[in-house]
C-alpha cells in the first residue's frame, strides 16, 4: 500500500470510522416504511407487458431512468473518444496478444457468446436477464475479438460503428416520443403494445451497449503501440503468429 | 403541493430534444451541425415558451411519465423555480452555442467532439430542473458530471486532462454521498418521489444523517469552500465556451437541488447550526475566493476563482431564508436571482475572455494592455458583465444582492449584510484589476488573429442580458414566486437541533 | 412508525421488541463497511487506479445498502424497485469507471505519472 502523509491518513481513518459507525447506527434506527412499492409493482404487472417485475420496473414504470442511463453509457464512450489525439496512427496496428491458443478458442467461444447474449435478451421478459446483461456478454466477445486481432483498432469510428453506438439511445428516444403524437404521455405503453415496444427497445439497447462497452475498451488504447518495457518490445502481427505467446 | 397533471408535450420535449440532438450530432459528425443547432434551439425555445404560458394559465405542472405517477413511476414537475432555471439554461446555452460556432470554426476536430457532449449536457441540465424523483436526480447528476468532464478534457492538453480527472473524482465522490443519503431515505420511507418524501419526512437523527450526506455530496458538486479545490483548475484550463458552461450552468444544477431538497423535502431538519454554518462557509468562500482571484496571473484562473466567490454568496441564501418567514421569500428569490444573474454574467465574462485570448494568444493578465483597442466589443462585454458580478446597479447582480440585503436586515442578521457589502468591494478589486490593465496604453502584440464576429457579439448579448435582468426584474421575480413550492413551504422558523 | 431495536441474533432469529430482523440488515451493514473502507481508500491513496477501485468499492457499498435496507425486517417480500435501481447504478458506475480509466491511461501516456499533479501524498 502506498505510504501517505500521516495527517491525511489519520483524518481519513477518523472520518471513515465516523461514517461507518454513524451509518450503522442510522440503519438500525431508521424508521420503517408503512407501505412498500412491492404491491404496486405486482398489481400493475400485466399492464406492463412483461412478466418479470424487475424488467417491468426497469423498462416500463421507471423506463425514463433507463433512458438516461443509456445516455450516460453513450456519454462515457463519447468522452473517451473525445480526447484521443487527432490524426492517424503512426505505427500499423498489431494485435496486442495473438497466441494461437487464444485464436482457436475465440473461434469456438464467440459464436457461443452471441447465442448466450441472444438468450439473455429474450429471457429478460420473464426471468433475470435483459438488454444490459446481453450487451455486456456481447461486449466481452468484442473484447476477445480485439485481443486476437480480428477487430482492428481505429482512429475514428466508422459509420457502422457510429450507428451501433447511437441506435440504442435513438430508438429509445423515438419510442419514448411516439405517444406524445397521440396525445398520451412520454413512454406511455400498456400490455400488448408495451411488450412489443420493450422487445424493440431492448434489442436496440443490446446492440448499443455491446458497441459502447467494446468501443470503450478499444478506444481507450493509445493509437500508437509503445514499448512498454524492455522485455516486451513492440512486434508486428507476423512476429506474433510465429509462435510467441 | 397541488397543481395540474399535464399531458402537454412541452416538458418531455425539453429533455428529449437535446438528447436527440446529441445522438444525431455524433452520428452525422460535422455535416449539418448548424441546421441541427437551429432546429433544436428553435424546438427548445418553443417548448419553453409554451410551458411558461401553460404555467401562467394553470400553475404548477405535473407530468407523470408513462402515465404511472409517483410512487410507482417517475414524475416530472415544472414550477416557478424550475422555469427560472430552464430559462437561464436556454438563454446562456443558446448564446454559448452561437459562440461555439465561431470558436470552433478553424478547429474542426475539437468542434466535432464538442457538440455531442454539449447537447447531452444541455439535456442533463433540463432533466435536473424538471425531475421530481430522488433516484432520477442521481442519474441526471451523473449525466451532467460526465458530460462536463468530457468537455473539460476536450482541450486535449495535460493540464486540462489532470484538471478533468480531479473534477471526475470529486464529482463521483459527491454522487456517491448523495446516493447513500437517498438509499437511507428510501429505506426509511419506501418512496423516491420528492412530494411524498416531503410529506413523510421527520427530523430524526438517522434522517438527518441522510440529509447531511446528500448535502455534502451536493456541496462538493457546487464547489463550496472547503470542497472547492477541483473548480479553479477545471474551469481555468478548459476551453472558453466550456468554462462558460461550467461556471454558468453546471454548478447551478447542484445548487438548485440543494434548494429544492432543503426547502421542500426536509425543511423540518433545518437547524440554526446548519444554516449559520453553511453561511459561514459561504462567507469564507467570498473573501478567500476574492483574495485568490486578485492574485491570479492568468485571466481564466481569475475568472474561475471569481466563481468560487460567487458560489459563496449563493450559500448565504440558507441562513437568510431559514431565519424567519418574513425574510424567506426575499432570501430565496434573491438567491435564485443571483444564480441566474451570475450564470449570465459569468458566461459573458468567460466568452469575452476567450475572445481576447484567441485574438492575442496572451493569457496572462499583465500582458493584456490595451486589448480594448483591438477588441472593443469584448472588453465592453467584460466590463458590463463585471458590473453584474460586482453587484452594482443596474444589473441582475444588484437586484439579487438587494433582495439578500433586505432579507438580512429584516431578519436581524446584520453580519450577512456586512458580508454582502464587503464582498462586493472585494469582487470589484479583481474586476478592476483586469479592466485597468486593459485600458493601459496598448503595446505591440506578437500575434493578432481575427475572430468571427459572433464571438464578441455573443459575449456582449449575454452581458446586455445581465444588465437587463436588473432593469426588468419584475417579470422574472413574479415567475419565481408564483406557484414556487419553496416559498409556500419556506416559512419554517429556525429550530433548535434535537 | 416503529423503530427496530435489535436485541437477539440477526438473520431472522428471535423477536426483538416489535419486529423481527431480516437478512437484509446484514447486507446493509456490509454495505456500510464497504462504504467506509472505500472512502478511506479514496482519500488515502494517491495512485489514480487505486482511487477508482476505491470508488467502485464505495459504490458497491451503497448498492448493498440500497438493496438490503428494504429487507431489513423479516417477512418483507423482495423489493423489485431497489433491485432495478441498483442495476441502473451499476451501469452508471461502470460508465464512470471506464471513462476514468481511459483518462488515467491518457494521463500516463502524456506525463508518465499515475497520480494527479500537486498531490501532497508521497510517491507510492
Amino acid at each position: 500500500m502506498s505510504a501517505v502523509y500521516g495527517p491525511i491518513r489519520q483524518i481519513a481513518a477518523a472520518l471513515a470510522w465516523i461514517l461507518g459507525i454513524g451509518l450503522s447506527a442510522a440503519i438500525v434506527a431508521l424508521s420503517r416504511p408503512d407501505f412498500g412499492l412491492a404491491e404496486l409493482v405486482e398489481a400493475h404487472l400485466e399492464e406492463s407487458g412483461v412478466r418479470h417485475p424487475v424488467t417491468a420496473v426497469l423498462l416500463n414504470y421507471r423506463g425514463y431512468d433507463t433512458l438516461l442511463e443509456i445516455a450516460v453509457l453513450l456519454l462515457a464512450v463519447l468522452g473517451i473518444l473525445a480526447f484521443r489525439p487527432p490524426g492517424p496512427a503512426s505505427i500499423p496496428d498489431a494485435a496486442p496478444d495473438s497466441s494461437p491458443v487464444l485464436a482457436a478458442l475465440s473461434r469456438l467461444i464467440v459464436p457461443l457468446i452471441v447465442l448466450a447474449a441472444g438468450y439473455l435478451l429474450w429471457a429478460g421478459a420473464h426471468r433475470p436477464g435483459g438488454a444490459f446483461q446481453a450487451g455486456a456478454v456481447l461486449a466481452g466477445g468484442g473484447v476477445l475479438l480485439r485481443l486476437t486481432g480480428t477487430i482492428p483498432s481505429f482512429e475514428s469510428p466508422n459509420a457502422w460503428l457510429r450507428v451501433s453506438l447511437v441506435v440504442g439511445l435513438g430508438v429509445f428516444l423515438a419510442v419514448a416520443a411516439l405517444p406524445l403524437f397521440e396525445g398520451s404521455r412520454l413512454l406511455e405503453y400498456r400490455t400488448a403494445e408495451a411488450a412489443m415496444v420493450i422487445l424493440v427497445v431492448e434489442s436496440a439497447l443490446t446492440v448499443s451497449i455491446a458497441a459502447i462497452l467494446a468501443t470503450a475498451f478499444i478506444g481507450a488504447a493509445p493509437p500508437r503501440i509503445r514499448c512498454m518495457s524492455p522485455s516486451r518490445p513492440a512486434h508486428s502481427a507476423e512476429g506474433e503468429r510465429a509462435g510467441q505467446s | 403541493m397541488t397543481g395540474i397533471s399535464s399531458a402537454a408535450p412541452w416538458i418531455p420535449l425539453l429533455i428529449l430534444l437535446p438528447l436527440m440532438a446529441g445522438a444525431l450530432s455524433f452520428l452525422f459528425g460535422p455535416r449539418g451541425h448548424r441546421s441541427l443547432l437551429a432546429a433544436t434551439m428553435t424546438g427548445i425555445w418553443f417548448s419553453l415558451i409554451r410551458l411558461i404560458l401553460d404555467f401562467e394559465n394553470a400553475g404548477l405542472q405535473h407530468y407523470p411519465i408513462g402515465g404511472w405517477g409517483a410512487p410507482l413511476g417517475i414524475d416530472l414537475r415544472a414550477d416557478g423555480l424550475s422555469l427560472a432555471m430552464l430559462g437561464m439554461t436556454a438563454t446562456v446555452g443558446s448564446f454559448i452555442s452561437l459562440y461555439a460556432l465561431g470558436y470552433f470554426a478553424g478547429d474542426e476536430n475539437r468542434g466535432i467532439r464538442f457538440w455531442p457532449l454539449w447537447w447531452l449536457l444541455w439535456g442533463a441540465l433540463n432533466a435536473v430542473f424538471l425531475s421530481a424523483d430522488l433516484f432520477n436526480l442521481y442519474v441526471t447528476l451523473e449525466l451532467l458530471s460526465l458530460s462536463a468532464v468530457g468537455l473539460v478534457v476536450l482541450a486535449g492538453d495535460r493540464d486540462s486532462l489532470a484538471a478533468g480527472l480531479r473534477y471526475l473524482l470529486a464529482a463521483l465522490a459527491g454522487s456517491l454521498a448523495y446516493l447513500m443519503g437517498v438509499a437511507l431515505l428510501y429505506g426509511a420511507y419506501g418512496t423516491l418521489s420528492l412530494e411524498r418524501m416531503a410529506g413523510l419526512f421527520r427530523p430524526e437523527p438517522a434522517n438527518t444523517l441522510a440529509a447531511s450526506l446528500i448535502t455534502v455530496g451536493l456541496m462538493l458538486k457546487t464547489a463550496l469552500f472547503p470542497l472547492h479545490f477541483w473548480l479553479p483548475p477545471a474551469h481555468g484550463s478548459a476551453l472558453a465556451p466550456v468554462s462558460a458552461l461550467l461556471s454558468g450552468l453546471v454548478i447551478k444544477a447542484s445548487f438548485y437541488m440543494l434548494l429544492r431538497l432543503w426547502f421542500e423535502v426536509f425543511p423540518s431538519a433545518l437547524t440554526e447550526v446548519f444554516t449559520q454554518g453553511i453561511g459561514s462557509l459561504g462567507a469564507i468562500a467570498v473573501f478567500a475566493g476574492a483574495w485568490l482571484a486578485f492574485h491570479q496571473e492568468k485571466l481564466k484562473m481569475l475568472i474561475a476563482w471569481s466563481t468560487v466567490t460567487q458560489v459563496g454568496y449563493l450559500f448565504l441564501t440558507f441562513p437568510l431564508a431559514a431565519a424567519s418567514s418574513t425574510s424567506a421569500p426575499a432570501a430565496l428569490s434573491g438567491g435564485v436571482y443571483l444564480a441566474v444573474s451570475h450564470a449570465v454574467a459569468k458566461a459573458a465574462v468567460f466568452l469575452a475572455a476567450g475572445a481576447m485570448l484567441k485574438v492575442t494568444d496572451e493569457d496572462r493578465i499583465d500582458r493584456l494592455e490595451g486589448v480594448g483597442r483591438h477588441l472593443p466589443i469584448s472588453l465592453f462585454a467584460f466590463a458590463m458583465a463585471g458590473v453584474s458580478l460586482m453587484g452594482l446597479p443596474p444589473s441582475g447582480g444588484f437586484i439579487a444582492k438587494w433582495l439578500l440585503l433586505n432579507a438580512a436586515l429584516s431578519s436581524g442578521q446584520w453580519w450577512w449584510a456586512a458580508v454582502l457589502v464587503l464582498g462586493g468591494l472585494a469582487s470589484a478589486a479583481y474586476i478592476f484589476r483586469v479592466l485597468r490593465r486593459c485600458f493601459l496604453p496598448p503595446r505591440e502584440y506578437a500575434a493578432f488573429h481575427p475572430v468571427p464576429l459572433v464571438m464578441p457579439l455573443a459575449a456582449l448579448s449575454l452581458a446586455g442580458i445581465a444588465l437587463a435582468l436588473g432593469l426588468a426584474a419584475a417579470y422574472p421575480l413574479r415567475l419565481l414566486q408564483t406557484g414556487a413550492p419553496l416559498l409556500l413551504e419556506a416559512s419554517a422558523p429556525s429550530t433548535v437541533a434535537p | 412508525m416503529h423503530v427496530t431495536v435489535p436485541t437477539g441474533t440477526l438473520g431472522g432469529g428471535r423477536k426483538s421488541g416489535t419486529v423481527m430482523i431480516g437478512g437484509g440488515l446484514i447486507y446493509a451493514m456490509a454495505g456500510v463497511v464497504l462504504f467506509a473502507l472505500g472512502f478511506y481508500g479514496f482519500i488515502v491513496h494517491a495512485h489514480l487506479v487505486r482511487r477508482l477501485i476505491a470508488f467502485n468499492i464505495m459504490g458497491s457499498g451503497v448498492f448493498l445498502v440500497l438493496v438490503g435496507l428494504p429487507q431489513r425486517v423479516a417477512g418483507t417480500p423482495p423489493d423489485r424497485v431497489s433491485e432495478a435501481l441498483v442495476l441502473t447504478g451499476i451501469v452508471v458506475a461502470v460508465s464512470a469507471t471506464a471513462f476514468g480509466l481511459a483518462l488515467v491511461r491518457r494521463l500516463y501516456d502524456l506525463t508518465g505519472e499515475t497520480r494527479l499533479p500537486n498531490d501532497p501524498r508521497p510517491e507510492p
